[in-house]
């Protein structure tokens, strides 16, 4: 198991912000709306250098969308800031016809997806957000990882023309990701090459998927830790690759196993490849109060529900 | 500019022919809205072929143009028939209206690439929101031209053109003038029924902006100067709005001043007596 030495943990909304920066000095067309929520995603350094690029909507989610849809037309590349929550399950017919069945390059930035936002409780807790977004036609769905790879998806997304759902979240994680790292949209990055099973991580849990491939390690089974930072369009070559090589497939994300990365890969291998799989996921619940850590322990997102996930797929190899 | 600059006379001349158009195109698929396409016929001749700087050679950053948006999507016919009679398309596509495989989708598309659209629009109360994202970066790309939008009075009770008034008077998107068809019908009955909308023009004053009314949308004689006073009031720091007077299905008889034609298409009878009040001005398509 190879080793992923890093020195800092940091938030990936902070990746955004960063990004979004970078993106002000270099993409005179990069403009930024916001829900009442500028601390929040972390925009204040865009909007204290941009002022002027920069669109306060207040809380007024539905209104942010069509304004970014209509900011395209013009040529502008509108970033849209708010919680997962609001930039989705509240906005999901603006986004249906004014950016998706419309084709606007828009690029939804949502923070405080899944569990990880802890203690306001579900209310803000999405975990369908991956779910909606992949359904709809024309749009590209990413979860990076760390601060590093957010900070490269942010940019990287500016330069790809059509509707992006950009997710990343509030809690602070390790930042292994090197920092001169391409982001290649749709592309997945190979962690850690094995043989026994493959463990496919978005989001904040491929950190944990790399933990459990460390504990996997000392009980002798060789883990292949593949990052999927974009679950639509899907790596399938990547994945049946792997699959081939393994036999078997866990996939892990903050989200609910109805709609998210899982059910995206079940699709590719109930097609091209059937192999056993299991999902380390939220099991079509709600979430509620806690600590991140508390209630990702409580919902099964941490190291040891993806190496109990792996000695069931495992098992059921033929 | 515009590429026409039409007077009077020959605005009704163009009107006439996009009525016939309308009631034509929902006759042949047996579906579509007729009743608000002939209620906002003048509105949408006066802007393309007499109000506002465009270009039938459809560009959609329509940098250097006037841009109009339709909020109130079902009305498409009116839309389409006066887009192809500006030059946008060959007025013979508009006997695909709503079959299969048609770039003139029931609600206005983009998605098939039709010259003139610019956005989707159908699912109500979401075209002043993205009129007046368009309106502001018309303003960051330096171009003086503005923007149009045109909603139903019904559409008004979706929440979402209230947090675009709001947004509008907030930021002085003052190149911009949304017009409402205030018809005073929606689908289940007279919108005063349904859900009154109670004093609409102290409600978008109370929100910032300037109102105007227009006595009767289907005459050109009170529209055109009421669309020229609302020009020459933008870039004074607040948005417009025009209360439009329309009667739903005007210069059809039958299906004048009621609701019952909102979303319903005329029979081969009703389609002949129909076209026997409608001159035929530019050649049937």
């Amino acid at each position: 198991m190879k080793d992923f030495p890093y020195s800092e943990s940091k938030d990936t909304r902070s990746g955004f912000g960063a990004g979004l920066l970078e993106l002000g000095r270099t993409n005179p067309n990069v403009v930024a709306l916001c829900a009442d929520l500028v601390g929040s995603l972390k925009m204040g350094d865009f909007i204290k250098e941009f002022p002027e690029r920069f669109f306060q909507v207040g809380i007024a989610e539905a209104n942010m969308i069509g304004l970014a849809a209509g900011m395209t037309i013009g040529g502008k590349i509108p970033f849209t800031g708010t919680f997962a929550n609001f930039s989705t399950g509240r906005v999901y017919d603006q986004i249906r016809q004014s950016v998706a069945y419309s084709g606007k390059n828009v690029k939804i930035c949502a923070s405080h997806a899944g569990l990880t936002l802890g203690e306001d409780g579900a209310t803000h807790q999405i975990l369908e957000d991956l779910g909606m977004m992949k359904m709809l036609p024309h749009m590209t769905v990413i979860n990076p990882c760390d601060y590093n790879q957010t900070k490269a998806a942010t940019i990287a997304i500016a330069d790809y023309e059509g509707p992006v759902y950009l997710r990343f979240g509030r809690p602070v994680v390790p930042n292994f990701t090197p920092a001169d790292q391409k982001f290649e949209i749709g592309k997945a990055l190979m962690l850690n090459e094995g043989k026994d099973v493959t463990i496919l991580a978005t989001g904040h849990l491929v950190w944990k998927a790399i933990l459990a491939g460390k504990l996997l390690a000392e009980q002798g089974i060789d883990a292949e830790i593949i990052n999927i930072h974009t679950i639509k369009p899907l790596d399938t070559e990547a994945i049946l690759a792997s699959v081939r090589k393994t036999g078997c497939v866990v996939t892990a994300e903050e989200h609910n196993y109805n709609g998210g990365l899982g059910e995206s890969v079940a699709r590719v291998l109930a097609q091209q490849l059937p192999s056993p799989q299991e999902f380390v996921a939220v099991m079509d619940t709600f979430g509620e109060s806690g600590t991140p850590e508390q209630l990702m322990e409580k919902y099964g997102l941490n190291e040891q529900s993806i190496v109990s996930a792996v000695q069931r797929a495992i098992s059921r190899k033929k | 500019m515009n590429p026409f600059n039409y007077d009077a006379e020959q605005l009704l001349n163009v009107a006439y022919q996009v009525r016939r158009d309308i009631v034509r195109m929902v006759h042949a698929v047996n579906s579509g809205h007729p009743g608000g396409s002939l209620g906002c016929t003048e509105f949408l001749v006066s802007l393309y072929f007499r109000q506002m700087t465009h270009k039938p050679e459809f560009d959609m950053n329509g940098i250097g143009e006037d841009l109009f948006f339709l909020s109130n999507g079902h009305i498409s016919p009116v839309w389409y028939s006066t887009l192809a009679r500006a030059g946008y398309f060959d007025p013979k596509e508009l006997a695909t209206f709503r079959k299969l495989n048609s770039r003139l989708q029931g609600h206005p598309a983009t998605e098939e690439g039709l010259p003139g659209i610019r956005i989707a629009s159908g699912s109500l109360g979401q075209g002043p929101s993205v009129a007046i994202g368009a309106a502001q970066v018309k303003k960051l790309n330096g171009d003086d031209k503005l923007v149009y939008v045109l909603t139903g009075d019904g559409e008004l009770e979706e929440g979402q053109v209230w947090e675009a008034a709001m947004y509008a008077a907030h930021h002085k998107v003052d190149n911009f003038i949304w017009t409402v068809d205030y018809n005073g019908q929606q689908i289940d009955g007279p919108v005063d029924a349904v859900m009154s909308l109670g004093n609409l023009h102290a409600k978008f004053e109370a929100f910032g902006w300037k109102v105007l009314h227009c006595d009767n949308g289907n005459n050109f004689a009170s529209l055109l100067p009421v669309l020229d006073e609302a020009k020459a009031l933008t870039g004074q720091g607040q948005p417009i709005c025009i209360l439009m007077n329309t009667q739903m299905g005007y210069g059809v008889d039958f299906m004048m001043g009621s609701h019952k034609w909102h979303g319903v298409a005329p029979n081969d009878a009703q389609l002949e007596q129909a076209l026997l009040q409608l001159k035929e001005t530019l050649n049937d398509y």
